[in-house]
């Protein structure tokens, strides 16, 4: 027992310096036309050594540690807690969360203008993730290719602005109604799939409408994306400096205050918290109704759904339209505030990372989803520093959540349902 | 109600049903038995629409079902339970009895989201009827336990219920008694009977339990290796040699 425990240490170290030393102690560093490898100082090499040990030496005594952590939850005062009566919790829950979209709406004013610009982001995630919590979290339909439906939507405003001069209050519904036509369009054919098969085609899908947007240079331009999206308008008021559409006026003048480039920037950032308010709102309702009840029945077991009268094909699609359309919701909002949008955009990557914030926050667990949405657009950015290592904390992070914490952050907790015979 | 002609069912080369004829009358409890592996089962599947009969007929109310969609079948009123529990493990007792009836339910997403009169309405009689389906089967206090933390004679009971809240008129149960104690097979036992006494379902009944069969069927049909062997009465099937030597076993 003991020489396996060492030789198992011994492995691990040796496995964290064959991945650390390439990455941290080697450099590539350009001399002239030619590339040479260049050793690191010794501090970076001591601190590899060290990480090497501290490895074998928690891999050593893994099972005292870990034994001794699982007896932590021991000290901790909240364990015995008794949970809050239900009434009560959902009267405080609603004020929390009044509380909080109150302070969303004021904050912008009083904060920097990259702050509210990333705040901004972190609402398109949160409502691409609420969309595909609804395929994935609550249907259990596992959608590689959300990002397509995201593209769908902010292709749809900066196609309809560029050709016909559409704004941006008609190209919202129109390019959420296409996303979801396009939902609809891809469920018939995977009806029949699940699982793994299910997550293949949804990825082919994806990758399909990338490589489509990046080769139909005539239409979509190309991989040199299309420019000069127009910002979205109040009542026709314009926030640029000067008006560019017909017939509007501008906002500063119109208030009488001086220019300023935080005025669009704090507008899109209101549109998209009422935009996200409204998704959180309307997925909520549906949960509660037939057709979300419906929806995680088929999660269940999709045979005694079927026994008992849903039918697959109506399930099936409302989910993958549902869960589309808010994607479009989310694209037409990005292609607003970038002005510029290309297929670099909607790469896969965007999909994996709106997939993890979903398995992150919780499956089909809302405020789990918006806290994972936040986590994981703010954290790099706060992490600036360490911005080689994103995507490997990232990594970690998935791989330890998946271990202690699969059920996600806020895991989803079941809707009481008092019966009117109890009472 | 229910006439089943000639039914036959052909995996390939195996034919797993073969001939199989039955008719199921109103308020009945027709048990359908035999040894393992002689196409119970593949029969059931057949009548609730997941496999689509190689050949026959079945003909519910005056209808040729055979061959349509399960859902389709499930919404014309017969509904069946599995041989295997098969519950919505995640979602609450009550929930799996809302998700039943689905089909009686206003399933337009605008009424629900603006939640019209008449979708409240729907909303608040499917509630009262999973808590009277609840109370029946003495689980009320039970109504908002994850399903899946049911002991197994609840899951049994609660799949019963989840099928009667879909108001069927046939209902198909699938060995209900499997893995029951002599104690809930009783309760189980006097459930089926009332089912048919109280709410005018026909029931049809896989099992092997003699004693239930033998206790509370008003007719009887064996099938053996695919094809049906006798049918009649519990009292002549029991008298009946070719039953004895194929399943019952001398005495």
């Amino acid at each position: 027992m003991a020489t396996s425990n060492v030789r198992h240490a011994l492995f691990c170290a040796i496995v964290t310096i064959v991945i650390s030393y390439p990455i941290l102690g080697l450099n590539l560093e350009a001399e002239g036309v030619n590339i040479v490898l260049t050793g690191t100082d010794a501090t970076t090499i001591v601190a590899i050594a060290c990480a090497a040990l501290i490895v074998f030496l928690f891999q050593l005594f893994r099972d005292s540690v870990m034994g001794k952590l699982g007896a932590v939850s021991d000290l901790n005062p909240l364990t015995g807690r008794k949970p809050m009566e239900q009434d009560k919790r959902a009267k405080l829950e609603s004020w929390v969360l009044t509380g909080l979209v109150v302070v969303a709406l004021f904050w912008p004013f009083f904060s920097s203008r990259g702050a509210v610009d990333l705040a901004t982001l972190v609402l398109i995630y949160v409502i691409l993730a609420l969309g595909l919590n609804v395929v994935v979290g609550l249907a259990g339909l596992l959608d590689l290719g959300y990002v397509a439906f995201y593209a769908v939507g902010a292709y749809t405003f900066a196609l309809l602005s560029q050709y016909y001069g559409v704004s941006f209050w008609m190209a919202l519904p129109l390019g959420a109604l296409l996303a979801g036509l396009f939902g609809l369009l891809l469920g018939f054919p995977v009806l029949r799939l699940r699982g793994d098969y299910l997550a293949i085609v949804t990825l082919g899908f994806g990758e399909i409408i990338r490589i489509l947007l990046n080769n139909w240079t005539n239409v979509t331009g190309g991989p040199n994306g299309i420019g000069g999206i127009p910002d979205p308008t109040l009542f026709g008021m314009e926030f640029g400096r000067r008006v560019k559409g017909e017939g509007n006026t501008s906002f500063h003048e119109t208030f009488g205050i001086a220019y300023s480039g935080e005025h669009k920037v704090i507008f899109l950032y209101l549109i998209a918290l009422v935009l996200a308010i409204i998704t959180a709102l309307i997925i909520r309702r549906l949960m509660k109704m037939p057709v979300g009840r419906a929806w995680e029945a088929l999660r269940e077991d999709e045979i005694a759904a079927r026994s008992l009268g849903l039918s697959r094909t109506a399930v099936k699609l409302s989910a993958f339209t549902i869960g589309a359309f808010f994607a479009g919701f989310a694209g037409t909002i990005f292609a607003s505030k970038q002005g510029f949008i290309s297929p670099e955009s909607f790469v896969f990557l965007e999909s994996a990372i709106v997939l993890a914030i979903v398995v992150l926050g919780g499956m089909g667990s809302q405020i789990g989803v918006i806290l994972a949405a936040i986590a994981v657009t703010i954290l790099p950015e706060l992490a600036r520093e360490f911005s080689e290592y994103r995507m490997l904390i990232f990594g970690a992070t998935m791989v330890l959540m998946m271990i202690w914490r699969p059920q996600g952050l806020v895991p989803m907790r079941r809707l009481h349902i008092t019966l009117k015979t109890q009472e | 109600m229910l006439e089943i002609q000639n039914l036959a069912m052909r995996f390939g080369g195996l034919l797993a049903v073969d001939g199989v004829s039955l008719d199921v009358q109103e308020r009945e409890i027709h048990s359908i038995i035999g040894p393992n592996g002689a196409g119970k089962t593949t029969v059931f599947n057949c009548m609730s629409g997941f496999y689509k009969p190689s050949g026959g007929k079945i003909i519910f109310q005056g209808k040729e079902i055979q061959g349509k969609p399960d859902y389709k079948i499930s919404r014309m009123g017969m509904v069946r339970t599995f041989q295997h529990v098969r519950l919505f493990t995640q979602m609450s007792v009550v929930e799996n009895l809302l998700v039943a009836q689905h089909r009686h339910l206003n399933t337009n997403l605008l009424a629900g989201l603006v939640k019209t009169p008449n979708y409240r309405e729907r909303e608040r009689k499917s509630l009262d009827r999973a808590a009277y389906w609840l109370e029946r089967i003495g689980m009320l206090d039970q109504a908002n336990v994850d399903a899946g933390n049911l002991s197994y004679g609840q899951q049994r009971r609660l799949e019963i219920a989840r099928c009667m809240v879909t108001k069927p008129q046939l209902l198909m149960l699938d060995e209900p008694a499997a893995g029951l104690n002599p104690a809930e097979t009783l309760e189980l036992n006097q459930l089926i009977v009332s089912l048919k006494e109280d709410y005018s379902v026909s029931v049809v009944l896989i099992e092997h339990d003699m004693n239930l069969v033998m206790d509370i069927s008003d007719r009887i049909t064996v099938i053996n290796q695919g094809r049906p062997l006798a049918s009649g009465t519990p009292q002549e099937v029991r008298a009946n040699e070719d039953v004895i030597k194929a399943y019952l076993g001398e005495a």
